[in-house]
């Protein structure tokens, strides 16, 4: 065992039992999944991305690339790519190794080798391009998703619960280490809403790793936790830095109630950030082997877990803090074998106190390579030549099985420059700190520099790896030194284009520990310094955030609303097949026993040509107009003349754009002088009001006239068909039958509930839309359907509404038209008010463009076999070997009443092509020949709805 | 997310609120009076500047009210929030 008989901050007396790749193992209560892991002496924990290296521990915290594993809590909770540095240690924690085949300690396509002499730099790029296509598709993308990537991801919905909240503080601190609780401190004492919030589940940050200062941070803790005006929030994570000092975190709670996840939209008034720094890696030879650690991740091992993660180490050390690693681990009980000093010469004091403990520190000493395979048992201790190098021909073997990389410290200037801060280079500390903020923002402690030492610069730690082999600076994507400067060498010089091409720092851990060190052997291969390179930018978010808690509440039935019409549930109830329209959740058709919808539909459009068909129209969009202007709003807005329409009569109304293209249609009733029933489409309903409000409010407003959505207000149920008059008559109360011609509204009560009752036609048959109060729809159905069972009634759905109208051609905006149909296109010209001097859109459409006579026009559609259903969609063209798209299917249908299919599309010049034999474009065959005829199958004349 | 300031309702946060596109063009009195150059200037042409940008929103779930703000491109900080109608503000420097 690893573990230390005494000291760190873990409970001895309550042990967590969990297994890691099927095997048993234990922990404590107060450990990461790493800590007990290494306490069992683990360190060989997953396969690299690419080349499947054994990876180990690399780190103590959130900056962790190697150590990724599945947490398996069940189906739906098995979660992939997590950090063992940052999961707490739970009884009965099940966790897998990654990306490895057949085992995690044999894996076949590292011993084979196989990655690593295909997939270098911009591999993926190079593939790509020319004669490399094919071979991308046929061999190499299928080879390589088997062997690259990490996780598996969960393939059952996941059970648990994801909370949101918006919150306000008056001060946000990010961070509990020292910084962070001195800043919450200071701001709640002087009377401020402070948030604290820490990505561990203890707070204390750098502090959790100095056992002497653990009782003044337990009383630290207590006095904010006293503070009522202090909201602590463990477990969670400022992973986004908005504008106006809006910050997102992501909160763990793993409630035993299923919440897991709750994610805070908070704005501050001021932020402090206490982010902390992260220690740099070091590029040499074999830095990847398990059992090589950033030095200060090994200090916390033994003095915040308890845990040795080594017998006999070695330390590469560029900075001070190394030093103090290596005593913690000495002082633990391990041997030091050796400290290699990357300086020329180790300070004084440390080199006193080195030699006092009888450690070996060889200055100016590098790395030329390591050994060991699931773990590491030695390196070879090469001095460095004048380049940085080190100079294998005089390496020594040193064995050991941790080896410590102290390489200095990086600041967190992440959210810092998510919130568009400045970062300033710092020649004297060789990092970036925080410069001018654009945000009401405070850095305090390491992430603004202080307390920190300058160590070896980062270009000189970097000196000389560029082309020693397997000198990984990103582990996770597995990048190499070498890489960067393969890149650099083909002519990337841009530090973003290097980060792409080389994938350097875009694995999960977004290069927290590899971007510096990128960034520094750009510099050296261009002889640059780092600032004049520069530095990528930092995005959102700073640590991998789950899906759950973005999404929170919203899915299922919660994810987008569901709007129902006031006959929803009867539709329901008679088995009706549904479709979205928008929001809405329309009844499409009502099959009876035995019946598929084609044939439901067939029944349905013959029930309304022979008799009558009730229809629920309430999802139409609707809007009331009224006001002393209202007339006069419609004439500017509209193509129609609506002064001159009288009280009690309907206009089908056609709305464009400013541009002259088609945006909206629908009957419009007046039904006073001053104000009008307008419809619109179903999914146009909110648009149309947006647009009449923007011309209403801005363009016109000296104009009387005011806009309410009545959407919801009316229930619309439609009867059409030859004996919908006779269903209605014995309803209807205060009605002048002898004033109500096609296209007539008037106020009566239908089955005794007040109405607009409106005499149009979708259908081309007579037909009626009654318009009652939204609740009191499905008795005024109900009392329509007795009505009508003499009568044969036959209720149907929004496909045969589609097929009775385009039977007529009748267009569906949306469906006909695609934003570049004009009022001519469609055939529509008639609507136009012929003494209008102006509408929206009217100058649009003299442009000459507007004018040419080949534009594509509106035609009907009928297939020369009279059997085959072209595809809507399907491209028209001249002949059935043409590549030339002349136009195109807009709706296609079966007719029962035609007796054949019918189609309706848009063709170039199509008005003067009547007769002429086009092609329809067929998916799955030979193109279809359809001659083209007038856009009307029933009824041309329009003789049955005056009927 | 931003806050965005309704002349009528105050501090909301943006998604109360619909960009809609350049602030100040007028709808050209009589149309037809133009050639189509300048109908396409009116219709087509718009400012696409590195810096203030003076642009109309409309606080759709909220009071339903159209109004003009002066927003930086780069920064998207807002410098006013102003009813129609009004003269615009000065960018500050
Ligand atoms: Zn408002």
């Amino acid at each position: 065992m690893t573990r230390l008989a005494s000291g760190g901050r873990i409970d001895r007396t309550r042990p967590l039992h969990f297994s890691f790749d099927g095997r048993a193992y234990t922990g404590y209560a107060g450990d990461t999944l790493a800590s007990a892991l290494l306490a069992n002496g683990v360190h060989l924990v997953g396969r690299s991305f690419k080349y499947h290296r054994p990876r180990g521990i690399f780190s103590a915290g959130v900056e962790e690339p190697n150590a990724l594993v599945e947490i398996d809590r069940g189906p739906g909770q098995r979660e992939p790519n997590v950090r063992a540095t940052v999961v707490p240690l739970v009884e009965g924690l099940v966790a897998r190794s990654q990306n490895r085949w057949p085992s995690l300690r044999f894996d076949l396509a590292a011993a084979a080798g196989l990655a690593s002499s295909v997939l270098g730099a911009g591999f993926y790029y190079k593939t790509f391009l020319g004669p490399g296509r094919d071979a991308w598709h046929k061999r190499w993308e299928p080879l390589i998703r088997r062997m690259a990537g990490l996780g598996r991801a969960p393939e059952a919905p996941d059970p648990e619960r994801y909370a949101n909240r918006y919150a306000h503080a008056e001060v946000l601190v990010v961070g509990a280490g020292p910084a962070g609780i001195a800043a919450a401190l200071r701001a709640a004492e002087s009377g401020a809403r402070v948030v604290l919030c820490d990505e561990q589940a203890e707070f204390g940050g750098s502090l959790l790793a100095e056992p002497d200062a653990w009782p003044q941070l337990a009383a630290d803790i207590a006095r904010l936790r006293a503070n009522p005006l202090v909201t602590l929030l463990p477990r969670t994570t400022a992973f986004s830095y908005g504008l106006q000092n809006f910050v997102a975190l992501a909160q763990v709670i793993e409630a035993a109630n299923g919440l897991r996840e709750r994610l805070w939209q908070l704005r501050a008034g001021r932020v402090v950030l206490a982010t902390g720094a992260l220690e740099r890696p070091i590029p040499f030879s074999g830095n990847d082997r398990p059992g090589v650690m950033l030095a200060d991740a090994a200090r916390q091992y033994v003095l915040r877990w308890g845990v040795l993660p080594g017998r006999n180490i070695a330390a590469l050390v560029a900075h001070d803090t190394g030093y103090a690693a290596a005593f913690a681990l000495q002082d633990a009980g391990a041997a030091v074998a050796a400290v290699l000093e990357m300086r020329a010469t180790a300070p004084a004091a440390l080199l006193t106190e080195a030699v006092r403990r009888g450690i070996r520190v060889l200055p100016n000493h590098g790395i030329a390579g390591t050994r060991g395979g699931h773990r590491i048992t030695g390196l070879l201790a090469a001095p460095r030549n004048g380049d940085g190098a080190p100079d294998a021909s005089r390496a020594t073997p040193v064995a050991c099985d941790l080896l410590l990389m102290a390489g200095g410290w990086t600041p967190s200037v992440h959210l810092f420059s998510q919130a568009r801060g400045r970062l300033v280079w710092d020649s004297a500390l060789d990092a970036f700190l925080p410069g001018k903020a654009r945000e009401a923002v405070t850095c305090a402690g390491a992430c603004a520099g202080e307390g920190l030492t300058p160590g070896l610069p980062v270009t000189l730690l970097a000196a000389g790896s560029a082309r020693a082999p397997k000198a990984f600076i990103d582990p996770q994507n597995d990048v190499t030194t070498r890489d960067i400067a393969l890149a650099v060498r083909e002519g990337f010089r841009s530090i973003e284009h290097v980060k792409r091409y080389t994938t350097n720092g875009m694995a999960t851990d977004q290069g927290k520990t590899s971007n510096m060190l990128g960034l520094a052997v750009v510099a050296g291969e261009l002889g640059r310094s780092v600032p004049e390179v520069g530095l990528t930018t930092f995005r959102a978010p700073y640590t991998p955030t789950s899906f759950g808690a973005f999404a929170g509440r919203h899915r299922g039935l919660l994810f987008d609303p569901v709007r129902t019409a006031p006959l929803h549930d009867w539709a329901v109830g008679q088995g009706a097949l549904f479709e979205p329209v928008g929001q809405w959740q329309r009844a499409r058709a009502f099959p009876q026993a035995g019946e598929d919808m084609l044939a439901a539909v067939a029944r349905e459009c013959l029930a309304v040509r022979n008799a009558v068909g009730i229809f629920d129209a309430s999802t139409l969009g609707k809007i009331e107009v009224t006001g002393p202007d209202a007339a006069l709003f419609l004439e500017r807005c509209y193509v129609n003349a609506w002064q001159k329409l009288g009280i009690g009569r309907c206009r089908y109304g056609l709305l464009l754009r400013e541009d002259g293209f088609i945006y909206d249609d629908g009957v419009v009733g007046r039904i006073a002088a001053d104000r009008f029933h307008l419809t619109t489409t179903t999914g146009g309903a909110a648009r149309v009001l947006h647009m009449l409000e923007d011309y209403r409010q801005t363009e016109f407003p000296e104009l009387q006239v005011w806009l309410t959505s009545t959407t919801e207000h009316w229930g619309v149920i439609a009867l059409q068909g030859p004996r919908a008059r006779d269903v209605l008559t014995p309803l209807v109360e205060g009605l002048d039958w002898a004033d109500f011609p096609h296209m007539a509204v008037a106020e009566c009560r239908v089955a005794g509930v007040p109405a607009r009752l409106f005499r149009v036609s979708f259908s081309g048959e007579l037909g009626f839309e009654v318009n009652v109060p939204a609740s009191q729809g499905p008795a005024v159905w109900q009392a329509l359907l007795r009505s009508g069972t003499p009568h044969g009634i036959t209720p149907y759905g929004t496909e045969t509404m589609h097929v009775l109208r385009a039977e007529k051609g009748f267009i569906i905006v949306g469906q006909e038209t695609d934003g570049t149909v004009t009022p001519d296109d469609a055939g529509l010209t008639w609507l136009i008010g012929k003494a209008k001097t102006d509408f929206i859109g009217k100058r649009s459409l003299v442009r000459p463009e507007m004018l040419r006579p080949d534009r594509r026009q509106l035609v009907g559609l009928v297939p020369r076999d009279r059997s085959t259903l072209p595809d809507e969609g399907a491209q028209l063209i001249a002949s059935a070997a043409s590549r030339v798209a002349e136009g195109h299917v807009t709706s296609a249908y079966r007719s029962a009443t035609v007796g054949h299919p019918i189609a309706l599309g848009l063709l170039a010049a199509g008005r003067a092509r009547l007769g002429e034999t086009i092609f329809a474009t067929n998916l799955s065959g030979p193109a279809t020949p359809m001659e083209v005829v007038a856009p009307c199958f029933v009824d041309p004349k329009g003789e049955r709805l005056r009927g | 997310m931003l806050l965005i300031h309704c002349p009528w309702c105050g501090d909301r946060a943006e998604l109360e609120f619909r960009h809609c596109g350049e602030a100040h063009l007028v709808r050209p009195a009589d149309p037809a009076a133009l050639d189509d150059t300048q109908w396409a200037a009116y219709l087509a042409f718009r400012d696409n500047p590195r810096g203030w940008a003076r642009e109309r929103w409309r606080h759709v779930h909220g009071c339903g009210r159209f109004f003009n703000a002066l927003r930086h491109t780069l920064t998207d900080r807002f410098a006013a929030t102003y009813k129609p109608g009004e003269a615009w503000p000065e960018p500050p420097i």
